[in-house]
């Protein structure tokens, strides 16, 4: 590698190393402020107990500089590259595995990353395959973004797809979402933000349901029709009554995100991802200089 | 819906059976951290548990570390992890081990509601992902088993003012989260008939 190429490699492994544990200790303000927005909605006994109890563990995580949740998640990054940033992809995917295993081991935080069969643990929350990159790349544009979301498995493992048919139309998918959240009761740690994935194919629409989770809490899609289901489906799922850590209670979910893509005329698919409420995400702007900028909110 | 202390172990089940399901309840004492990996050793693979487990409070667990010397570790950050993977133990840990209490996120299904009226046992909901006040609560990691299954070993825990925990599922055949299910099920059919 050239030196550029080296200096930037370390730039980006410090920002992956910086960002995973960042994000793991300081969840974002839009978090923040719908949490206590659904501390101030929540009528029932047990489901204020809860979400009081998940503000004073957030300012203990604040005060303490603990992490917000013991589940460090599997590291996943969203990255953004311009097609000038002088460090190819292949070297971006090498730096950001470097920093999340330099955070694991200098922190130290907690390795979750097995082998899928022998289930041995592989140390330093990396491996085969391991931290999951997805890749955006953008035109005329010499800079690379970067956003950590590690992603916890008490939420990851309530994912849902059905690939619906044309002919159940758009009520099959507001009912599999609807379905898919109740009989998720309190197991993925609610009240979260609910990730939909639509259209596309079967991969496809459950890549959108987990870009959409990694969305600020409640933005809206910017289509407009889009942005009407995820209104309705808000709603809908407050209406359940499953409640804070499903113990029952007025605040299932704090908001709705869809994502959309085109799909085949004969495909209806529909994928859920949730997200806990310990909803944790933080980015970095990293120049084709290596000078790195970061940014809790995007 | 009453407010309890309960120090464990517990040797009368009087304690257990005064603990009504939505029960607000904070735990002294000394507690044991289980997960998926310890429970498959103890009953898939019949190997006895180096702890006493009678009269205890399992904590569905798989703390952060820090490790001090052979055997000795400190807290980094101590939380809990979604129970319903490991209702199939409750049984046999009541059973053949004694243990009085089960404490995770999420909730049971319904098939641990039999076994733990039977028993004599109750589920605690704790918040889940609320591991930095969590580990405040946690005192002292005084001994840990089981160390090659880093970080599913069993850990004992001393804890003080541990909770608020939501009785979620009591010994007397009642369970929150049953309930819950029911009446969202039932919401689900006018909701559905509106759509």
């Amino acid at each position: 590698m050239s030196i550029v190429a080296t200096d930037l490699s370390r730039a980006v492994e410090d920002a992956a190393a910086h960002l995973y544990v960042w994000a793991l200790k300081d969840i974002p303000q839009d978090l923040r402020d719908a949490l206590a927005a659904a501390r101030e909605r929540e009528t029932s006994t047990t489901g204020k107990r809860v979400l009081e109890t998940i503000t004073r563990n957030v300012e203990i995580a604040d005060d303490q500089s603990n992490l917000v949740c013991q589940d460090t998640g599997i590291a996943v990054y969203y990255c953004r590259v311009g097609e000038d940033f002088p460090l190819h992809p292949a070297r971006i995917y090498k730096a950001l595995k470097a920093g999340t295993e330099r955070a694991t081991v200098d922190h130290p935080l907690r390795s979750n990353t097995v082998h899928t069969l022998t289930r041995e643990n592989t140390g330093q929350n990396v491996g085969f395959r391991v931290p999951i990159v997805h890749w955006d790349f953008v035109p005329d544009w010499d800079g690379l973004d970067v956003k950590c979301v590690p992603k916890g498995s008490g939420s990851e493992n309530m994912s849902f797809l059905k690939m619906c048919v044309p002919a159940d139309g758009v009520r099959g998918i507001k009912e599999f979402v609807l379905d898919s959240i109740v009989g998720a009761g309190g197991k993925p740690c609610p009240p979260g933000i609910v990730g939909v994935g639509i259209g596309g194919s079967a991969d496809y629409a459950m890549h959108l349901a987990k870009e959409a989770i990694a969305r600020p809490v409640g933005t809206r899609n910017p289509d407009p029709e889009v942005a009407k289901l995820e209104e309705e489906l808000y709603e809908l799922l407050n209406e359940t009554g499953v409640g804070p850590m499903g113990l029952g209670g007025d605040v299932t979910v704090l908001s709705c995100h869809v994502e959309h893509a085109d799909t085949h005329m004969t495909l209806n698919p529909v994928a859920v991802n949730y997200q806990c409420w310990a909803a944790r995400r933080a980015s970095a702007h990293v120049a084709a200089d290596g000078s790195t900028s970061y940014d809790r909110e995007a | 819906m009453a407010t309890h202390e309960v120090t464990f172990p517990v040797a009368d089940p009087e304690e257990i059976l005064k603990l009504r399901a939505g029960d607000e309840v904070v735990v002294q004492g000394h507690i044991i951290g289980i997960r998926d990996r310890t429970q498959i050793r103890i009953f898939d693979q019949g190997i006895e548990p180096p702890m006493d487990l009678s009269g205890a409070f399992l904590l569905h667990t798989a703390p952060g570390v820090r490790k001090l010397g052979p055997g000795r570790y400190e807290k980094v950050c101590i939380g809990t992890t979604t129970s319903a993977r490991m209702v199939r133990f409750t049984e046999g840990l009541g059973e053949q081990y004694g243990v009085r209490a089960i404490c995770g996120k999420g909730g049971f299904p319904d098939d641990a509601i039999e076994p733990m009226q039977r028993l004599g046992m109750v589920y605690f909901a704790i918040v889940g992902g609320a591991a930095a006040l969590e580990t405040t609560q946690i005192e002292e990691i005084e001994e840990v088993a089981w160390e090659e299954l880093m970080p599913e070993c069993l850990w004992k825990f001393r804890v003080k003012d541990f909770g608020p925990l939501t009785v979620g599922i009591d010994a007397h055949g009642n369970s929150l989260y049953r309930d819950v299910q029911e009446r969202a099920r039932k919401k689900l059919e006018d909701i559905y008939a509106r759509l």
